[in-house]
């Protein structure tokens, strides 16, 4: 069984189907990455996929033991988030909310988990630091430290390198490959960067307001969209 | 009906309408720079500075106009300072921090003096049927000011509005901006003081733009939608206040406020 | 010096008035932070003018004040709440529309009964000094359930003020939370009406937190910060208040002013020697 699948499916905005015909599953272990330009729709599926969102159409199943609860979560940047006093490590413990149940604090339990992400993201000697004062890459990882403190399972990462030098993005996405091999963490991440996401996925969605293509990595590159997509052909 | 007719023979009457269509226009038009800007509150906020300035000067015993009109001048721009995300202060945080130090100030005076008494309530609460001849020319000098000042600056108005970090970008001056619209808010601020009182004036310069925005989706006439509804909304409040003794301050405001809700509901965008 | 403070504590109303004002002090203090990190800042004075029209409603109908005030600006802020989820308009636009709506409505309606009086007054500006045993009974309840709620929350809201998103993306029901931190909004400020009056409302909610934020980098330093900052001042306030015969509210306003400065002073002499 599927941790997700998707079975015709379309999210509307506004009022308007922004995104249609949606037939994908994601397994156990996968690392799913959605591709397509601005307004392809796909911030629209990131929100069905949290549950933000009902489906206008078609319905999106959760299965194989995965809740709520135990999906996390990177976001894109808030402006909230800019100016906060908040130490790294009240922000990645933070992710450990969906686990308190009635409790009102944290336990011990909690908080060793936090400390072991912080410490498999390389970011345990800056648990003091005020969150703000981090540089933009330094910032990811310590919201993909809180997305892992919130999930064992599923990753749902929007557009994480936005905004990043080069030499970053590539440690951020070694990270996730890390974290998707080695921790068996399925990922699910929609990016904009082309190259360097579909270099490490397994497997790919593209949308262009409706799925054009879902497959493994193999297929799509060579697929006649994945070579105009990859090869700078196509323009929209 | 008689009674109501017989009103408009009176000089107090006609000054009162005057001065507040002319302050309802200029409020609205400096309104919508604001709402766009997301400063939404500064009206409320300037107000509460004016009514802190307003004290001080009768605690001294000075003019209150002459006392209102530097400090609110002086508030607008650190509010609109302040509120830049330096140092740590958002938009809404300064305005609050600005005008609630400002009444706490008036507050301390006024009690070292004489306490309250009516004349700060007609600050409050507005005194648009005490006016003279005098406020009337101050009115008319003020608003030709501001409508002309803004009708020059119509379209850096709309730049610095829309996207400021662009404009400066393209070498526009938009600290001198940002300070002739601190400056005309102010004005419009305690002139209209007078009118409404303190508490209402700041819904002078949100209202009509909310209700003006329900309905329009350029820029021109978003403004021009704004001006009618303030100047009509003031007209129709003044009238309504006017036939049931009541203070035209609040109707007015309440008109405003109706005249939103009504087109909230009405209108599906 | 200290017999004088002896004395000044003494009387029966400065006993309450300190009580009062510590707890109420308390919980406007530490609900600031996240009102002012939510862009709330102006949310106290749009609720107290929803106050100005609740007592302007309970004298008409010969209420008690507070049995009208508590569930119009609770209603209030849970309007506000939903007004910026579910509107397009800012949130700020709308707690304008609401403040000055109520006021309009509170001001006809005091017009059309009974005239301005001096209830007014001290609504504009607090009548802390003259409370009753069971104002204070209330008052003290109210805030002290207010506190206890926070505490026991304190993650919670945490989570919701820093990242909404993904509180609710990872399963805390966000929306129970926002409607209990509203409710705990509105008992804060219908209870600190009373203590420094509707003009002045806003600033117990702010400085405090502003003051703080300008110190501390850690959410837990910063809350902490303002909740002890927040009772200190209203006490000094309150006492400097007495002594110069000035009014409370506006006293205890200027003494959060003088602390928020102070603090903004040690920031810039940081600065200079990092």
């Amino acid at each position: 069984m599927a941790y997700i699948t998707c079975k015709n499916a379309a999210f509307a905005y506004e009022g308007k189907i922004v995104i249609d015909e949606l037939n994908f599953v994601v397994h156990a272990g996968d690392y799913l990455c959605i591709v397509g330009e601005n307004g392809s729709g796909k911030s629209t599926l990131v929100k069905g996929l949290l549950r933000l969102k009902t489906p206008a159409r078609g319905a999106v199943e959760f299965g194989n033991g995965l809740k709520s609860q135990e999906i996390g979560y990177l976001p894109q940047q808030t402006d909230v988030q800019r100016d906060f006093p908040a130490s790294v490590y009240e922000v990645v413990l933070s992710g450990c909310l969906n686990r308190l149940g009635r409790r009102p604090f944290y336990g011990a339990a909690e908080k060793k988990e936090a400390l072991m992400r912080m410490e498999q993201l390389n970011i345990l000697d800056m648990r003091r630091q005020c969150y703000r004062e981090l540089s933009g890459g330094q910032q990811q990882r310590v919201l993909l430290a809180r997305a892992l403190c919130a999930t064992q399972k599923l990753l749902l990462l929007d557009e994480p390198v936005a905004g990043l030098d080069p030499i970053v993005t590539g440690e951020l996405y070694q990270m996730i490959s890390k974290i998707n091999r080695e921790l068996h963490v399925t990922i699910v991440m929609v990016s904009h960067d082309l190259e360097g996401a579909v270099g490490q996925a397994s497997h790919i969605l593209h949308l262009k307001n409706k799925q054009i293509f879902f497959g493994t990595k193999d297929q799509y590159v060579h697929s006649p969209i994945g070579r105009a997509f990859l090869g700078g052909e196509e323009h929209v | 009906m008689d009674g109501f007719l017989e009103m408009f023979s009176y000089s107090f009457i006609w000054r009162a309408i005057f001065v507040g269509v002319l302050i309802s226009a200029c409020a609205a038009l400096l309104g919508v720079n604001l709402v766009l800007r997301r400063y939404s509150m500064i009206g409320d906020g300037l107000s509460h500075v004016a009514f802190g300035a307003a004290a001080v000067a009768m605690a001294l015993g000075a003019a209150p106009l002459g006392v209102s009109i530097p400090v609110v001048l002086a508030a607008a721009f650190l509010m609109l300072r302040l509120g830049r995300n330096t140092g740590g202060l958002q938009g809404d945080a300064a305005i609050a921090l600005v005008s609630v130090s400002a009444v706490a100030i008036g507050v301390m005076f006024l009690s070292m003096s004489s306490g309250m008494n009516t004349d700060v309530y007609s600050y409050l609460f507005g005194s648009v049927l005490m006016l003279d001849n005098h406020d009337v020319l101050l009115c008319i000098v003020m608003s030709a000011v501001i409508l002309i000042c803004y009708l020059l600056l119509w379209n850096r108005m709309f730049a610095v509005t829309f996207d400021e970090t662009f404009t400066k970008a393209s070498g526009l001056n938009v600290d001198l901006y940002q300070m002739v619209l601190a400056a005309m808010t102010a004005i419009v601020v305690v002139l209209g003081m007078r009118m409404m009182g303190a508490l209402l004036i700041s819904g002078l310069l949100l209202i009509p733009v909310l209700s003006a925005m329900r309905l329009c989706r350029n820029f021109r006439a978003v403004t021009f939608a704004a001006v009618c509804f303030s100047v009509l909304g003031y007209v129709l409040g003044f009238l309504l206040a006017c036939a049931f003794a009541l203070p035209v301050g609040a109707v007015v405001a309440g008109v405003q406020v109706c005249v939103f809700l009504l087109l909230s509901l009405v209108v599906q965008s | 010096m200290c017999e004088l403070l002896t004395e000044a504590v003494s009387y029966g109303f400065m006993q309450r008035a300190l009580i009062v004002g510590v707890l109420m002090s308390l919980c406007a203090g530490v609900l600031g932070v996240h009102l002012v990190l939510k862009r709330f800042s102006m949310i106290g004075d749009g609720l107290s003018h929803v106050g100005f029209a609740a007592l302007a409603l309970a004298s008409v109908l010969h209420f008690s004040p507070l049995a009208v005030s508590l569930p119009l600006v609770i209603a209030a802020a849970f309007f506000i709440l939903w007004a910026q989820g579910h509107s397009e308009i800012q949130g700020d636009a709308m707690v304008g529309v609401l403040s000055i709506g109520a006021l309009a409505f509170g001001m006809i309606l005091i017009a059309l009964t009974t005239g301005v009086n001096a209830d007014v007054n001290s609504y504009l500006f607090g009548s802390i000094l003259s409370m009753n045993k069971t104002d204070v009974v209330l008052s003290v309840t109210l805030c002290a359930g207010v506190f206890i709620l926070y505490i026991l929350f304190y993650q919670r809201v945490f989570a919701v003020t820093f990242d909404e998103t993904f509180a609710q993306a990872t399963g805390t029901p966000t929306g129970y939370y926002q409607a209990v931190l509203s409710l705990m909004t509105a008992v804060t400020i219908v209870v600190g009406m009373r203590v420094v009056g509707a003009l002045l409302i806003s600033g117990l909610i702010i400085f405090p937190a502003l003051s703080a934020m300008r110190l501390c980098r850690r959410y837990r330093s910063v809350v902490i910060v303002a909740a002890v900052l927040s009772p200190v001042c209203c006490v000094i306030g309150l006492l400097l208040s007495f002594f110069c015969s000035a009014p409370a509210g506006a006293g205890i306003i200027l003494v959060q002013l003088a602390a928020y400065l102070l603090t903004v002073f040690i920031s810039i002499l940081r600065g200079r020697s990092a």
